[in-house]
């Protein structure tokens, strides 16, 4: 049997085509040869940028052209692995490359952050969800992340401060050694605020505290944007909502599929039910019901696994 | 004589006790000996009602001769003249509402029991790798196909025979559609739709997964990069909720997402990460295939009780009948005339229980359907920690927002035209997502017919 496959260069996400030519050209990713998969999608760059969070470049130039600030990639290690949902934390249309940045929670975060540049992975794809609204029109507007929720708010701050917008990052995180993305901040913002909550860097408090501050400072923002551990998200729309400023979450429900199939990533948002995945994962958060969010996040979680994260959370 | 016995040669199947622990596949087929007995009973009716019953005429009483020969290659060569997919239909088409309802060894007695033949013959060739595809010679034209349930895979398959260099999107990491995220193992074992799209490569058919059309790709970019026409098979895969207070509890879910869990992600398997949650009491709201298959899912993962919760009478369940049987003989407990109309949850948003209410059947409409009602203050209580909603599916949206020109009707399926076209020139659908749920015969006799379509649209081009 010949190779019979012959795509113009575009086409290059996984895919299964039959031939026994093994020396297949560069741009097919998951290749299935009678069966046997022989390339996948490969890890390009790897950085930590602390303990617990990590970097990837991953090669999907299909992806990288089409991605765009907010969107969602869903990766699977391998046979046996989770279909597991990460932001798209920047891209390279050039490069044909796909950022995430993943902090390690649980089995599959865990197993692809013992992965190195080089390795593979069977399945990625996206871009998934809506694009982050980027209103041409803001003058000002406050970017907070928590933890590994800057990651996701990079992406959106950068855009901002493109357009010209004047942008407020505040990122926050529970002590220094966990610090990520700082040059990249500030390069993307107007202002950077750094918080800790023990205060070994940056304002000593939580995120919170340093937007109220700014507010009755008499900072006036058009919008807050939000992203990080759901109970953050919801104590700085109760902080918005006092101020009457529109505040934008984003929101990350259990997932299976990604594409408004399954119903799982089914959140409250102003008493209707949304799925995060196609409607999302942006929303108002002042209409988000958080903590029923919170209860069903924790659908397959031990108790020893809450623990964690709700220590993370804090 | 074989060709004077009332009923069908009895299908051996693993027992129900034993069965409802294990993901096996419940029935185990017919022998060769069986299979020649069965085939005896077939008349070979000069009228042949059975192949106006089958929705894409599969000459039925020619294979049937065959086997009666011996001859199973043959056989199978003529079901695969107009069946794409023999061992699934085989397997899961309602054949008492399709060719066996208009068999006439029906009237008296059980009709033939083709659909089981026609399974014997695909496993036969299956497993003796009798029947060797020859790769038709290509006419240098492309065709893309979206999605890769029965209906894409069909039009696919049928294009490549003519010529096409075909392409298939498939938005998830593996192609079939429902066949492999929806219908459990144990009722259409994977490895079986498998083989079946391997023939399909081999034909030449090319499948792209993880590819979210709408999404990585419109329709347009498709166009751009030298497709001459789409067919759009992207299914029903929306699910429909109640609506009811309670729904968001942990604890409930769309039955598309329980059974995408243990059939596509195989929570079934140790060695698999995907996370099942454990139930000891499950209600199942629903009546059809679907309901069925959650509710034997469930108790395969474990469950101590599994409730069907139907709001009509065993007369209108819409599930297949043998699907029915086989639940009941597995220990489901079907609670008829009864809705649901509440969940409860505990203070950690569990779901701990189900209020329902009794329902009567009213007199026939003019439509002659009757009407389900509840009865006033029948309202009792069911403890669950599990609900899984099975009350239908809509078309995915994904593709129709993101492409213009192409018009739905109310109910979120696309519109098309005698042709099986949409509203937009070169650009074909069919199956779950034209008609709304239905089944895998129908969404296969849509791709056939869109495929001969496509040919005549591009060869006058
Ligand atoms: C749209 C979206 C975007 C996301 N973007 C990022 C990102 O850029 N970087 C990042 O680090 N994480 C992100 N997440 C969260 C990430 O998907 C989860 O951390 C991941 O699923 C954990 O998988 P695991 O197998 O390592 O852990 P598991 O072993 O599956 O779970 C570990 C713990 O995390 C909980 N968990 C599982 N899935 C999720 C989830 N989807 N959301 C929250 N908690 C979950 C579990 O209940 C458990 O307590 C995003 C989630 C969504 C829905
Ligand atoms: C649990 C269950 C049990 C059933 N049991 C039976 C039975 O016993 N007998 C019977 O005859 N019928 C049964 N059915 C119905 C039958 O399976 C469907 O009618 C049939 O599969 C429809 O085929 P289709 O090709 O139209 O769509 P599907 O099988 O739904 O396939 C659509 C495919 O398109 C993909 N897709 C969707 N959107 C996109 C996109 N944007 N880009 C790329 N790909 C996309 C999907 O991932 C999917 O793979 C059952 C259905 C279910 C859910
Ligand atoms: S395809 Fe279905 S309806 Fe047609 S003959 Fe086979 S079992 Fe019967
Ligand atoms: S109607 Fe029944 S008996 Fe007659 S040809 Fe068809 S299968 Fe055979
Ligand atoms: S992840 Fe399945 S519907 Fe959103």
């Amino acid at each position: 049997m010949q190779v019979i496959i012959n795509y113009d260069k575009m086409i290059n996400t996984a895919c299964v085509v039959t031939c026994d030519n093994k020396s297949l050209p560069d741009y097919f990713y998951k290749v299935y040869i009678k069966g046997e998969i022989v390339k996948m999608f490969r890890i390009v760059r790897k950085r930590m940028l602390n303990d617990v969070v990590v970097l990837m470049d991953i090669e999907a130039p299909f992806i990288a052209k089409k991605a765009q600030p907010g969107q969602f990639i869903i990766f699977r290690i391998d046979e046996m692995g989770e279909r597991v949902p990460l932001t798209i934390a920047d891209f390279d249309k050039e490069m044909g490359t796909v950022t995430i940045i993943f902090q390690i929670v649980g089995k599959s975060t865990e197993h692809l952050s013992q992965l190195n540049e080089g390795d593979t992975i069977l399945d990625f794809a996206g871009p998934l969800g809506m694009p982050t609204h980027i209103d041409p029109e803001a003058k000002s507007v406050c970017v907070i992340g928590g933890g590994v929720g800057c990651a996701i708010a990079y992406p959106q701050a950068r855009a901002l401060h493109e357009q010209g917008t004047d942008v407020t990052v505040i990122a926050g995180f529970r002590s220094k050694d966990i610090v990520i993305l700082e040059d990249e901040f500030k390069a993307a913002s107007t202002d950077l605020i750094i918080t800790t909550d023990d205060g070994t860097y940056g304002k000593k408090g939580f995120v919170t505290n340093a937007l109220e501050e700014l507010i009755q400072g008499g900072k006036k923002f058009d919008e807050v944007i939000a992203i990080g551990p759901v109970p953050m998200m919801k104590f700085i729309c109760e902080v918005t909502k006092k101020y009457n400023i529109k505040t934008i979450v984003s929101l990350n429900p259990i997932m299976v599929d990604g594409t408004g199939m399954c119903g799982g990533c089914r959140v409250t948002v102003g008493g209707e039910t949304k799925y995060a995945c196609v409607d999302g994962p942006d929303f108002d958060g002042h209409a988000v019901n958080f903590d029923e969010l919170m209860k069903r996040n924790s659908t397959y979680r031990d108790r020893e696994h809450s623990c964690r994260m709700l220590n993370q959370a804090k | 004589m074989a060709d004077k016995v009332l009923n069908k040669v009895p299908m051996p199947e693993q027992d129900p006790k034993v069965r409802s622990g294990n993901f096996q596949e419940v029935t185990l087929g017919y022998s060769k000996a069986m299979a020649m007995e069965e085939a005896e009973r077939c008349l070979n009716c000069k009228t042949k009602p059975c192949v106006n019953g089958c929705p894409v005429g599969v000459r039925i009483p020619e294979f049937i001769g065959k086997i009666k020969e011996g001859d199973f290659t043959s056989a199978y060569d003529i079901i695969k003249t107009t069946n794409r997919l023999p061992a699934v239909c085989g397997r899961v088409c309602p054949q008492e509402n399709q060719c066996e309802d208009k068999c006439v060894r029906g009237i008296k007695g059980e009709p033939v029991a083709i659909g089981r033949l026609e399974r014997f013959v695909a496993d036969y060739i299956m497993e003796n790798n009798a029947s060797t595809v020859a790769k038709p010679k290509s006419n240098g034209k492309k065709v893309a196909v979206v999605g890769a349930g029965p209906s894409g895979l069909t039009c696919a398959g049928n294009l490549a025979q003519l010529g096409y260099k075909v392409t298939i999107f498939e938005a998830f990491h593996v192609a079939g559609g429902v066949l492999m995220y929806g219908i459990p193992e144990f009722r259409l074992p994977k490895a079986i739709v498998q083989k079946e799209i391997n023939s399909l490569l081999e034909l030449g058919v090319e499948i792209m997964t993880n590819m979210v059309i709408g999404k990585v790709l419109s329709l347009d970019d498709i166009i751009d990069m030298g497709y001459e026409a789409i067919f759009i098979g992207s299914g029903a895969g929306l699910p429909n909720f109640m609506g009811i207070e309670g729904e968001s509890l942990i604890g409930v879910f769309s039955a598309n997402e329980y059974l995408t869990r243990i059939n596509l992600m195989k929570g079934y398997l140790e060695e698999y990460d995907t996370p099942v949650i454990k139930s000891k009491n499950v209600a199942v709201v629903g009546g059809g295939n679907v309901a069925m298959d959650a509710a034997r899912s469930a108790i395969r993962m474990g469950a101590e009780h599994v409730y069907i919760v139907y709001r009509r009478s065993q007369d209108e369940l819409p599930a297949r009948k043998e699907e029915v049987y086989h639940a009941k003989e597995e220990g489901i407990e079907f609670m008829f005339l009864t809705n649901p109309v509440k969940i409860n949850g505990d203070e950690n948003g569990r779901a701990e229980s189900m209020e329902c209410i009794k329902m009567q059947l009213s007199e026939p409409d003019e439509s002659g359907r009757k009407k389900s009602v509840p009865i006033k203050n029948s309202d009792f209580i069911i403890p669950v920690d599990t609900v899984i909603m099975s009350v239908g599916t809509s078309p995915n949206p994904l593709i129709r927002k993101t492409t213009t020109g192409i018009e739905v009707n109310n109910r979120g399926c696309l519109v098309v035209d005698e042709d099986m076209m949409t509203t937009r020139k070169g650009i074909y659908a069919g199956g779950d997502a034209v008609t709304g749920a239905a089944t895998v015969i129908l969404a296969m006799g849509a791709g056939r017919a869109a495929a001969a379509s496509i040919d005549k649209y591009i060869s006058k081009k």
